[in-house]
């Protein structure tokens, strides 16, 4: 039976600027149950980072709550791992001392994280690459950097921000094959935003499209695709049905976003 | 011309033609073109004092400058009556040693206090302000104070000094701290870094460029303050010299002076920016990305 691992009751999210009070998300609900891959899908500005930003206890919620593991989440912490959009490295340290630096300052022994940093880096494809900066690696390697740090702390949620959002049309297509992998050894539970409808079906196992500002849920879909799936699968009759499907709910509320 | 074939080029027996494309001066040429104006101004300064150009028996020729320095500095055999002669080394190290507990003083209150500045806000808004108030008042303004509160001793010179450096320092670090990417602070406390890890992971290093241009700043102060210090309060070291050989007529030494402070504050400097380089390796590398 499936377990409730990340849990949104009426959640709000409501910011001040200046005099202003801006409601960024209103009355989210969602379940993502333990090892199933959920997709967060809207358009620009619609509130989809600041679901993340709860989850990972970079903000607190104005009204509602947030739970994981059954515990509300009062701030940021590695049984949540977030993967930014930007890759959010730490420059001065070489690819080998980023991916440690989350095992390091848990005082994991030694022993413990350099096999499995060894692992990851080489799991990520960045063998050889130990010793670099980030200055000196290119966009795609350094996201990949950003994945291998967290997995090291093997997390059971995995919270992604738009990862490849900044990636060239190649390179995102390799990211993806590559989490799809990750994901396939690991089954970690998965928050992962983004406003690329084909990205999110090729990946999630359930889609929330949201609404345009105040962010909302607007339809939750199951993607209901064999896995382990492949980038082939994203000209398949059903990937398509879907992605109709999607690009509909999608296109209302940018028309909303554009009256508005 | 094989600019792009990457074969490092001999040495051109001709100039390249006029309105060439230039791609930038080698090395050698480098040094030549920067050399130029100073050989100008010394063969301008020499025939200022050799054809009488300047009045008489003030301004020292730059031979006699030369002379007077090397004798200060190796001494002479001789019978002299010059008090100078072979102190040189001795007065560099008097002005060197305040200038390097001064500027050390500095740095080891401004860098912590600065970081405590840019990271809590309740230190900022004690701390801060009189800072920000003392702050405009020239070192040259302490020098009463000063010599009122340590006497003529080093104490007071280090003061000095150490005010004088402490200002940049503090205010740099404060700035490098504030700068710091809320985003990695993010991905610290994603990670599991304590406050503590932070502090001294995250947020130090990342204030670490703003740090070094507040040393740069700061031992740059540190000369000026050190010949401030010796002129008025201290009897020894290089400003005191300077002072006291203007007293005694003899620009050659104040000139040779003047040229020792210069080249001392220059060679602290690359110092610093050869140090900060290494540390800083990784942004050389993101300013070449």
């Amino acid at each position: 039976m499936a377990k409730e691992k990340v849990v949104l009751d009426g959640v709000a999210k409501e910011f001040a600027t200046g005099r202003q009070r801006v409601v960024a998300v209103d009355g989210i609900s969602l379940t993502i149950q333990a090892q199933e891959f959920a997709c967060l899908l809207g358009p620009s500005g619609c509130g989809k980072s600041t679901v993340l930003n709860l989850v990972a206890g970079f903000e607190q919620p104005t009204r509602g709550q947030v739970t994981v593991n059954g515990t509300p989440v009062t701030r940021p912490g590695p049984d949540r791992a977030v993967v930014f959009q930007e890759p959010a490295l730490f420059p001065w340290l070489s690819v080998l001392d980023n991916v440690t630096f989350g095992p390091k300052t848990q005082r994991q022994p030694a022993a413990v994280y350099q096999p499995l940093a060894r692992r990851y880096v080489e799991l990520v494809g960045l063998t050889g690459f130990e010793g670099h900066f980030p200055a000196e690696l290119s966009g795609g390697m350094k996201q990949r950097v950003g994945i291998a740090r967290v997995l090291v702390l093997q997390p059971e949620v995995l919270l992604m921000d738009e990862p490849f959002g900044a990636l060239d049309a190649q390179t995102r297509t390799l990211m993806q094959e590559l989490l799809l992998r990750v994901w396939e050894q690991g089954h970690q539970t998965v928050l992962f935003i983004t406003h690329d409808v084909e990205e999110a079906l090729l990946l999630a196992d359930t889609v929330y499209v949201m609404t345009a500002r105040p962010g909302q849920i607007k339809r939750r879909l199951a993607v209901e695709l064999p896995r382990p799936r492949t980038i082939e699968e994203t000209t398949s009759a059903t990937f398509n049905a879907l992605k109709r499907e999607v690009l509909g709910l999608i296109r209302e509320e940018s028309l909303k976003a554009a009256r508005a | 011309m094989n600019a792009t074939t990457g074969v490092v080029p001999h040495a051109e027996p001709r100039p390249a033609p006029a309105g060439a494309p230039v791609a930038g001066p080698r090395p050698a040429q480098r040094l030549g073109l920067a050399v130029l104006l100073p050989l100008a101004f010394l063969a301008l300064w020499a025939a200022a004092v050799r054809y009488r150009w300047l009045p008489e028996g003030i301004v020292p020729s730059p031979q006699q400058v030369v002379r007077s320095w090397y004798v200060w500095i190796v001494g002479t055999t001789g019978f002299t009556l010059s008090p100078y002669a072979g102190t040189w080394l001795d007065t560099v190290l008097f002005s060197g040693r305040r200038v390097l507990q001064g500027f050390a003083l500095a740095a080891l209150v401004g860098i912590p206090l600065g970081i405590l500045i840019g990271w809590f806000r309740l230190v900022q808004n004690v701390v801060d302000p009189p800072i920000q108030m003392l702050r405009p008042i020239p070192i040259t303004a302490w020098l009463p104070f000063s010599i009122a509160v340590f006497g003529i001793y080093d104490a007071s010179a280090l003061f000095l000094i150490g005010l004088g450096a402490f200002y940049p320092i503090v205010v740099n670090t404060t700035h490098g701290v504030r700068d710091t990417s809320r985003l990695l602070i993010r991905a610290a406390r994603m990670l599991g870094a304590s406050e503590a890890t932070i502090l001294f992971k995250v947020v130090f290093p990342s204030a670490l460029p703003a740090i070094f241009t507040g040393l740069r700043l700061g031992v740059g102060i540190a000369w000026t303050a050190v010949i401030v210090a010796e002129i008025v309060a201290v009897k020894s070291g290089l400003g005191y010299v300077l002072w006291d050989a203007y007293y005694v007529s003899r620009m050659d030494i104040c000139v040779a002076a003047m040229i020792s402070v210069g080249l001392l504050g220059f060679v602290s400097d690359r110092l610093i920016h050869g140090i900060s380089r290494r540390v800083l390796r990784w942004r050389t590398l993101e300013a070449h990305a």
